[in-house]
């Protein structure tokens, strides 16, 4: 049951991207409304595979490979989805959708068994933990999508092309409207799961940082995303800066997610 | 009745010079027109389309090419030229160039700038006029509601006009690519040309929040304000405005820059790098083409923007190629619906219609009842058959039979409607 329904996932997923990359590309009004349909179906699907394998694991998928990929892919499409309905921005979809695709087909390539959960793992902190985080790295990659749009668009303007994709991608300002929510709601998020994380690290552990890689590198994401809040806040230093930041925070956080675990392995190396 | 009896003449930009066609203008109601057309011998149906770059009689006729003679002598009656010449200045179509001519028009094909929006609005128009006057019947009703669909099909299917084509609306889309609603936003004008003056009226027809005018002298900048209800200022005000405005439209005289690089980057973050819209449509120009290079400005000169237009007209020529493709395949629809107007189609669709009925309600019944001997089977069939053919015997006799002051058209279409022969393809 599993499997049918993240091969079903994994299936609309594809069929989904296709329709919003070709929304981007023809000059025509297309196939918008069917695009957000078979994601908001794609995502019940992709919902179901994660409910019945926490039911059948026992505890929240997120302790291999396969099931943090799949997870962070889940995160953002519910990111995702919100922001398609408040702001109406379908080409948002075809630059996030291609990753999601990428994240859920990388997910189904890791090896699926389950298995009991690493006794360090077992207490409630774990779902604070890294609910929060999850989310406030999907609210992060939805940041890193619209700022390459907005680095796009910008372009264009410059440049004065004014193409099809020029046509199709949103205001400049709607763009920065986008980025800056994504931070107010993803900065929080990330700041609690720290928070939390220390304290369990200290349940745990018995110290509340230990300078674990991932620790580390999570504490360098928070000063990025920090910096670019304060920045825009104070003396207004936004649009065009701010994307390329957030652009530089979204590889923090891909690295943060993986390339720790991979490149410097440490305390937190439980997946994989 | 067959597809000839449709027939248009009319005068366009394209056949005529304005000379002739303000002789032509008829303004006011259509009334008067309508009935001079409904009083041609052998016109049956009419609709009349007038705008300041057309002029349109739709009628259908027994003999259209006969009746043109007279629609013409009609339509030119003010000008004083003989019917050769008239001919010169007109086009008349027949048949199925005809629709093919009305759907082009509806759908803005065939005006002066491709894929502007008001002529399906004037020719709405004109039907309800024609309608009022009760001088269109069940072809036209039919052919000027398909038009209607059929603009908004291409309208919805292609890109027809989704692109600005004129220097000001271009820069008012720009104004949105980078500003996104204009309602908060504020524009600075900076001399008080025509050009300008036209650009900040669009800008405010889309809602712009606040204009602001600077001008050399005080008085055409307060004059210029009181238009848009804006606020005038001194030149020298310039820099303490551009710390504030969104947009600034520059169109001075002035033969120098007016505005350089250095001097708007200390701007910039006093502007906490609010995004700044600068449009120079002077010649020669007011603003450093430098200032491009800085980040969150967007310069846009006269040329740039002419090559805007340039691009938009390119793409709605394609896109106008594409909706000729819809007009062929709509105009083939209607010559379809047109041909089944006539008694036998009419009487073998209706055959047609019962029959398959008949086939499937006697197959079904067969089926259920399996006991039956062969002999039974063909009188329950031979049952279907006589009653099929009972049934169909009146409306048969009422079609074919034609007294001189029934309208065949109405019959026709009555039966029809009566029987949901048409259903496939629709009513709208």
């Amino acid at each position: 049951m599993t499997h049918i329904s993240f091969y079903l996932t994994l299936a609309l997923y594809g069929v989904t991207t296709l329709l919003y990359l070709a929304c981007l590309l023809r000059s025509t009004p297309c196939m918008a409304g069917l695009a957000r349909k078979l994601l908001v179906a794609g995502f019940l699907a992709h919902c179901l595979a994660v409910i019945h394998r926490a039911i059948a694991a026992g505890h929240l998928p997120i302790t291999n490979m396969h099931e943090s990929l799949s997870f962070f892919a889940l995160s953002i499409v519910a990111a995702y989805l919100y922001f398609e309905f408040r702001f109406k921005v379908t080409s948002l979809g075809s630059f996030v959708l291609p990753l999601v695709l990428v994240l859920v087909l990388g997910s189904s390539v890791f090896p699926s068994e389950l298995r009991p959960l690493n006794p360090a793992l077992q207490s409630a902190w774990i779902y604070s933990h890294t609910l929060l985080a999850f989310g406030a790295y999907a609210f992060f990659t939805i940041a890193g999508g619209v700022a390459s749009m907005y680095l796009l668009q910008s372009h264009f303007l410059k440049k004065k092309q004014l193409g099809t994709l020029f046509q199709k991608l949103p205001s400049l300002d709607t763009l920065d409207e986008i980025g800056y929510r994504c931070l107010t709601f993803g900065f929080p998020m990330l700041t609690v799961a720290i928070i939390t994380g220390a304290i369990w690290a200290a349940q745990a552990w018995g110290s509340y940082w230990s300078w674990d890689p991932k620790e580390t590198w999570s504490l360098i994401t928070w000063f990025i995303y920090a910096a670019i809040l304060h920045q825009r806040l104070t003396v207004g230093w936004r649009r065009r800066r701010a994307a390329i930041m957030a652009i530089v925070g979204f590889s923090a956080v891909l690295f943060t997610l993986w390339g720790v675990t991979y490149l410097l392995g440490g305390a937190h190396s439980y997946v994989g | 009745m067959s597809a000839e009896s449709i027939g248009i003449i009319g005068v366009n930009h394209k056949t005529a010079p304005v000379a002739v066609r303000e002789k032509l203008a008829f303004s006011g109601d259509c009334a008067g027109p309508l009935m001079a057309l409904l009083a041609i011998p052998g016109c049956r149906e009419c609709c009349f389309l007038s705008t300041c770059n057309r002029v349109e009689a739709i009628f259908v006729a027994e003999q259209p090419g006969e009746a043109a003679a007279a629609v013409r002598g009609f339509l030119f009656a003010n000008v004083g030229i003989s019917d050769e010449e008239a001919r010169k200045y007109s086009y008349f179509h027949q048949g199925k160039e005809a629709v093919d001519h009305l759907y082009k028009v509806a759908a803005s094909l065939d005006s002066m700038v491709v894929g502007e929006p008001q002529i399906l609005g004037q020719l709405k128009n004109a039907y309800r006029e024609a309608t009022e006057h009760k001088t269109t019947g069940v072809i036209l009703n039919r052919l000027l509601h398909k038009s209607f669909s059929v603009a908004k099909r291409i309208r919805t299917e292609t890109n027809i006009g989704g692109s600005a084509v004129s220097i000001s609306f271009a820069a008012v889309q720009l104004a949105k690519k980078i500003l996104g609603g204009l309602q908060d936003k504020s524009v600075l004008l900076v001399g008080a040309g025509e050009m300008a003056e036209l650009a900040a009226e669009h800008l405010v027809s889309q809602g712009i929040g606040r204009v602001v005018v600077a001008n050399r002298t005080l008085e055409r900048a307060a004059k210029l304000a009181r238009q848009f209800n804006g606020t005038a200022v001194g030149l020298a005000e310039l820099p303490t405005q551009l710390a504030e405005v969104d947009i600034m439209i520059s169109s001075t005289g002035a033969t120098d820059l007016i505005l350089r690089k250095d001097d708007v980057k200390p701007l910039m973050r006093q502007r906490r790098n609010r995004p700044l819209f600068l449009i120079d449509i002077a010649v020669p120009r007011d603003l450093d083409p430098e200032l491009n290079e800085v980040d969150n400005v967007y310069l846009y000169d006269i040329d740039d923007l002419k090559n805007v237009v340039e691009v938009n007209k390119a793409e709605r020529e394609r896109e106008a190629a594409r909706a000729e493709g819809i007009v062929a395949e709509e105009v083939v629809k209607f010559g379809l619906w047109l041909e089944g107007m006539a008694v036998s189609p009419t009487i073998a669709a209706l055959r047609q219609k019962a029959n398959a009925i008949r086939e499937a309600e006697v197959a079904k019944t067969l089926a259920s009842l399996k006991s039956l001997s062969d002999a039974e089977r063909k009188s329950i069939e031979m049952l279907g058959n006589a009653i099929v053919n009972k049934l169909l015997h009146e409306p048969t006799l009422f079609l074919k039979n034609n007294s001189p002051h029934d309208n065949a058209q109405v019959k026709l279409a009555f039966v029809r409607q009566l029987f949901g022969l048409d259903k496939d393809d629709g009513q709208g």
